[in-house]
């Protein structure tokens, strides 16, 4: 005998806890198993580049903080680069080392949340997400101290920073990098060589390699998929390329490299702030800057490596105070669109574990 | 005040001897009530150790602000819950939804009647009572089952169908583990089984007791066997459109059913009751605390399986082994029933450590994609 049988839809999102934010996803189900999923977003829009046409360049660092608000940081880092080509400003050596101990430590942080909340995803009841949190807020706590605050830091300025760091800050750091290889060490005891972390994430969403590339995905998704990639080496900014560094690649492109890619980056990143500690110079940290910068008419596209991909930034510049357009080229956005072939096939609980190892911030996919 | 459990046991004991002639209706007045507060006591135990000890494990507090070290939080969460609205979704199955609570929880009340405390401390010494806790620990998935049906809600749909098709596989290693120990026992009732333990029935059947906790844990849904409930999947699973008193009901029958498995992996393997210097009623529950606190523990680290994974467990790993422990236990009692229980207890041993590892080599995982 054979029942019949037909596929229901199943609304996972907005408001589901793991759908990290406000993201929806109208799924197809056959018993468990996805035939078919739509992703849906915008519940979080709030026009952030069409305000920034409004406002003066200096104002617009605000607004760049709250689009990826887990790495404020490098949204800032992103917005002034591209400002800072497009008007032609220079920026003091110190400051370009700070800006990137700065842009590090926030790549350790948002891989944090991310692997953590991926692994959260996986079913490891809060445990390894809050061992993470607690490195993250050693991390906001030398935000605290450089900038004032703990999630929106807005600290970065063209061409530079308003002030300097405190003289407590580069102990701190040391401090920090000194334990942190040690923490590191410890979540993957905990969690990394799991027979059920394996049978769960190990072949599970796989992106191939070409279509990888096709979607045009960037950041750890794109170099889980093996292809070496990493706009640091590519296309170095800022001072990257006095630093030594390896790119961390998978093989397959599954969930299990990808978060093997986000773990391996963090070491990267120490290696990267150690080496940048000991060659920070000393001197001012901002160039003269106009108070309301009009760069001449033309157009920019700068982009850096954010935790989570390519962020890159479009200004075009009438020479008035105020950007003509700014567009954001947001990772999360860009590598969501492989989420549904990545998930066909595979059942609710694999749903949940992919669309975590992409990770993405909704304030970055809806603008 | 709560009353003292400990108090009435050994009261009972001096003066009501459960043989003690027409004293029929006050052992079952008696008994009835100790197992109603040792219950309710426990289980808020249970709420607090998780809940402190788990906090402990993942590096912050848990419940502090609520009496001395937060021993007061289940109760001022009991507060909290009765005092909230009841709602009930519109196009809910009014009599189920209403009914699902009860029938998950009073199953777990139930098995208590047969779980000795002390030397016939028990309120019905039945002569089948393994029997019994198993027939009665399998309402509750019907309850469970009737909460995701009646509350017309798909998540719901979902963790009910996961909760049916986990506890019917499960079933069953549970059966062949619980097998074993009744052959070495060579009784039904849980008394009988704990005064034939001169050496715990861990040592003797350490196969039985890893495969009767594995699938004692994925039968109560408790982690990494949690799909049912699993929060980062299924929102909260069955009892995702509850609230008030009946959410309440859910909450309390989880800890039930985990303090249940606790009480039956004591009697069967932990010796029950039996112990040195403490009167027994405290080495039962200090014994059932500990087994709870291996059931926290992996909470606390273990992800969670897929439910293809979890059914192949079931039945390419558990379920042959259990055969062949069982297999194997009957030849032992039938060809060395006077063997020291030292011999017994290495080769046992040994028989566990080859047979899992050979076959977790062998095991295999089921598909994980399906082309569609």
């Amino acid at each position: 005998m054979t029942l019949k049988t037909e596929p229901f839809v199943l609304n996972i999102g907005p408001v589901h806890p793991s759908t990290h934010g406000v993201f929806r996803m109208r799924a197809t189900l056959d018993g468990e198993v996805i035939l078919d999923i739509e992703p849906i977003f915008g519940y979080l829009h709030r026009g952030v580049e069409k305000l920034a046409e409004e406002r003066t360049y200096t104002g617009i660092i605000p607004l760049t903080d709250r689009l990826d608000y887990l790495a404020s940081m490098t949204n800032n880092f992103a917005y002034c680069l591209a400002v800072e080509r497009l008007a032609g400003i220079s920026v003091p050596e110190r400051a370009e080392y700070i800006r990137v101990i700065i842009a590090e430590l926030q790549r350790i942080a948002s891989h944090l949340i991310a692997v953590g909340a991926f692994l959260n995803d996986c079913g490891a009841f809060f445990t390894p997400f809050l061992y993470m949190f607690r490195e993250r807020e050693k991390i906001v706590d030398l935000f605290e101290m450089v900038s004032g605050q703990r999630l929106l830091y807005n600290y970065m300025r063209i061409g530079g920073f308003n002030e300097d760091i405190p003289d407590e800050f580069l102990p701190a750091l040391a401090k920090f990098t000194q334990q942190m290889p040690g923490f590191i060490e410890e979540y993957e005891q905990l969690l990394a060589k799991n027979e059920i972390l394996q049978f769960r994430a190990k072949g599970v969403g796989i992106l191939p390699r070409e279509m990888a590339i096709n979607i045009s995905a960037s950041g750890p998704v794109l170099r889980a998929s093996g292809v070496k990639w990493d706009i640091r080496k590519a296309d170095p900014y800022s001072v990257y390329d006095r630093f030594e560094f390896d790119i961390p690649t998978g093989t397959v492109g599954d969930c299990y490299d990808r978060y093997r890619v986000r773990v391996e980056e963090m070491r990267q990143s120490l290696r990267i702030i150690n080496q940048a500690m000991e060659q920070i110079p000393s001197g001012p940290v901002k160039s003269e800057v106009p108070h309301l910068i009009r760069p001449p008419i033309g157009e920019v596209y700068a982009r850096i490596e954010a935790p989570k991909g390519e962020l890159g930034f479009y200004l075009v510049s009438d020479n008035s105070i105020a950007p003509y357009r700014c567009h954001v080229r947001a990772p999360s956005l860009i590598n969501l669109t492989a989420l549904r072939d990545m998930m066909r096939g595979w059942k609710v609980a694999d749903a949940i574990l992919i669309f975590g190892s992409i990770d993405i911030t909704m304030g970055e996919v809806d603008r | 005040m709560i009353l003292n459990p400990s108090f009435n046991l050994s009261y009972h004991q001096q003066t009501l001897p459960p043989d003690w002639p027409g004293g029929f209706w006050w052992h079952w007045l008696v008994f009835t009530l100790i197992i109603i507060v040792f219950f309710l006591a426990m289980v808020m135990g249970y709420i607090w150790l998780e809940r402190r000890g788990m906090a402990r494990m993942q590096a912050r507090l848990g419940p502090n602000r609520c009496g001395p070290f937060g021993l007061l939080q289940p109760v001022a969460d009991a507060i909290k819950v009765l005092l909230k609205e009841n709602i009930v979704p519109v196009k809910a199955d009014k009599l189920v939804h209403w009914l699902a609570p009860l029938v998950t929880f009073i199953p777990a009340l139930l098995i208590f009647a047969v779980v000795p405390f002390g030397d016939g401390a028990v309120l019905a010494d039945l002569d089948i009572g393994i029997l019994f806790v198993v027939a009665i620990s399998s309402i509750s998935t019907v309850g469970i089952f009737m909460a995701g049906w009646g509350s017309s809600n798909k998540y719901s749909l979902l963790s009910a169908m996961r909760a049916a098709a986990s506890v019917v596989s499960y079933e069953v290693p549970v059966i062949l583990a619980i097998a074993g120990v009744v052959l070495i026992a060579g009784s039904l009732s849980l008394n009988d089984i704990v005064q034939a333990q001169s050496v715990p029935f861990i040592l003797l059947q350490p196969l039985g007791f890893l495969i009767f906790f594995i699938s004692g844990c994925a039968e109560i849904n408790r982690s990494p066997f949690d799909l049912m409930e699993a929060d980062s999947e299924l929102v909260a699973g069955f009892h995702t459109e509850y609230s008030g008193m009946k959410f309440a009901m859910f909450y309390l029958a989880e800890y039930a059913e985990a303090l249940a498995i606790s009480a039956i992996i004591t009697t069967l393997f932990l010796r029950g009751w039996k112990g040195p210097v403490l009167p027994p009623w405290l080495w039962f529950v200090i014994k059932v605390m500990v087994v709870f606190f291996v059931m926290v523990w992996t909470r606390a680290t273990f992800p969670r399986v897929r439910i293809d994974q979890l059914m192949a467990l079931a039945w390419k790993f558990l379920l042959p082994l259990a055969l062949i422990n069982l297999f194997i236990t009957a030849i032992e009692v039938l060809t060395w029933p006077e063997a020291l229980p030292w011999v017994l207890i290495l080769v046992n041993i040994a028989i566990m450590v080859v047979l899992v590892l050979l076959w977790s080599k062998f095991f295999k995982l089921g598909w994980g994609r399906v082309e569609v």
